[in-house]
């Protein structure tokens, strides 16, 4: 196993502690708390009236648009953090500081533009 | 390798399950009692221990044995599986976020040094959002529904200025492992300036502090579990599921507060004082808890003095301030390190 692997394993062991506490506090609650169950007490809570309709139904395509953006630009933020790590040790070589300059913010700038160019057409508004 | 798991069992428990639940726990009180003080108000002092009330503080125990002694009934529901899996994964991303944070100097005090820490805690920390969406999937109602659906955009929408905002600090520092940030933050610029996340990236602080509220979904972003608008994700959930989704927000308050702490305010560096070893050790962890409570306490004072967005600015302010902001300080802090690599600053 690779060394880079194996920090992983703390993290495997921490998950299972962790939802084993959470399981345990669910677990006492089962045990300790009443269980009188009746079928108004289980309907969904609708401040005293019925459900008219059922909650999974189409809900508005602006919801859908955020979500949309949301993939667009956080891949965008995954391309720059390589280029982050590594900026300052580009500079530092005067042949390739420019070079590793301009590309990134020609990316950025294509970001910046794509960002203009949804906010123009009204997609980031709310109303 | 059985060294390592009962080692890692030890810190696991150690930090976790004793200073972050601890503090966690602390929090239900606090956020009472600050919020009662600021509005002129007793606040909680009922609850009594032979007599002795200390401000209300055994309000901790009598909350837990309440939440345990509750009924926890499943509502009408055809995902049953689902609503119980629910609290589970409001949890467990929250703590896990502790696993890479370098509480103090060496391996002993980090859970793990995972390499890729600060985008560990950028992965991690977005599934939080299960939680709350699949929770209010399945209760099958419609006020759980409404406020899962703006939990949802809300969490997307900040995320995306959260993660750009670190770029920031990836440049300055060069890595994105946590222990290696904060190593770089003790040293001194012009050799008495600490080089902390918060002097190098002022900016940055600002719109992660901001992102981050909005990704715990405290006030003034508690647009999700609004209390007087609407009831929020978790109306079906009794007993001690709703203490753990409750739960779950006040252990975001304090991961918060440790990861603003290691990424923008030193993490255990001591400004002025460097190496590490015996007592020194012992007042940086102690610097670090320091750090963290103080984020912790900058969170609660924001929750109670600023009023809640109405949504449309609050879609406004995630999209149009801080992502173009986000992506201002990226080309400042390029052409700014470019002066400083050629020498000219």
């Amino acid at each position: 196993m690779l060394d880079s692997q194996i920090e992983y394993i703390p993290v495997l062991i921490m998950l299972a502690i962790c939802s084993a506490a959470i399981g345990g506090m669910l677990t006492l609650n089962f045990l300790l708390g009443p269980k009188r169950k009746n079928a108004i007490k289980n309907a969904p809570f609708e401040s005293g009236e019925k459900q008219i309709h059922s909650p999974k139904r189409r809900f508005s395509v602006k919801f859908y648009l955020v979500g949309i953006f949301f993939i667009v630009f956080d891949i965008e933020a995954v391309f720059l953090f390589p280029w982050a790590t590594l900026y300052r040790q580009w500079l530092r070589d005067p042949a390739f500081a420019w070079v590793a300059f301009g590309e990134m913010f020609l990316f950025l700038g294509i970001l910046s533009l794509g960002l203009v160019y949804v906010w123009r057409r009204g997609a980031l508004e709310w109303d | 390798m059985l060294e390592l798991i009962l080692l890692s069992v030890a810190k696991v428990m150690g930090i976790v399950m004793v200073f972050v639940m601890a503090v966690a726990a602390l929090l239900t009180w606090i956020e009472r009692k600050q919020s009662a003080l600021i509005q002129n108000r007793v606040g909680p002092n009922r609850a009594s221990v032979a007599g002795l009330r200390l401000g209300g503080i055994f309000h901790l125990a009598a909350d837990a044995v309440k939440m345990l002694t509750k009924e926890d009934f499943d509502p009408e529901t055809d995902n049953p599986l689902m609503f119980r899996l629910a609290p589970f994964l409001a949890v467990v991303p929250v703590m896990l976020l502790f696993a890479v944070i370098p509480f103090g100097p060496g391996e002993h005090f980090l859970i793990s040094n995972v390499g890729v820490g600060a985008l560990f805690i950028l992965a991690v920390s977005s599934l939080g959002v299960y939680g709350s969406t699949i929770g209010a999937w399945a209760s099958n109602n419609n006020f759980a529904m409404l406020g899962s659906i703006r939990t949802t955009a809300q969490m997307i929408s900040y995320e995306v200025s959260m993660g750009l905002n670190l770029v920031g600090i990836f440049m300055i520092y060069e890595s994105v492992n946590l222990q290696d940030i904060v190593i770089e933050q003790g040293s001194l610029i012009w050799g008495w300036l600490p080089a902390w996340g918060i002097v190098l990236q002022p900016l940055a602080f600002i719109l992660f502090m901001t992102a981050s509220i909005a990704e715990t979904k405290r006030a003034p972003f508690d647009l999700p579990e609004g209390e007087s608008e609407i009831v929020g994700y978790f109306v079906e959930f009794s007993s001690m599921r709703f203490g753990l989704l409750a739960l779950s927000e006040f252990i975001g308050i304090v991961a918060v507060g440790a990861t603003a702490a290691v990424l923008f305010l030193g993490g255990w560096q001591i400004p002025w004082v460097q190496g590490t070893g015996g007592w020194l050790t012992v007042a940086q962890v102690g610097a670090m808890i320091l750090k963290t409570l103080f984020v912790v306490w900058l969170q609660m004072a924001i929750r109670w003095t600023l009023p809640r967005f109405r949504y449309d600015q609050l879609m406004r302010l995630g999209w149009q301030y801080l992502l173009p902001l986000s992506l201002l300080n990226i080309f400042i802090t390029g052409v700014v390190l470019m002066f400083v690599e050629q020498g000219r600053i």
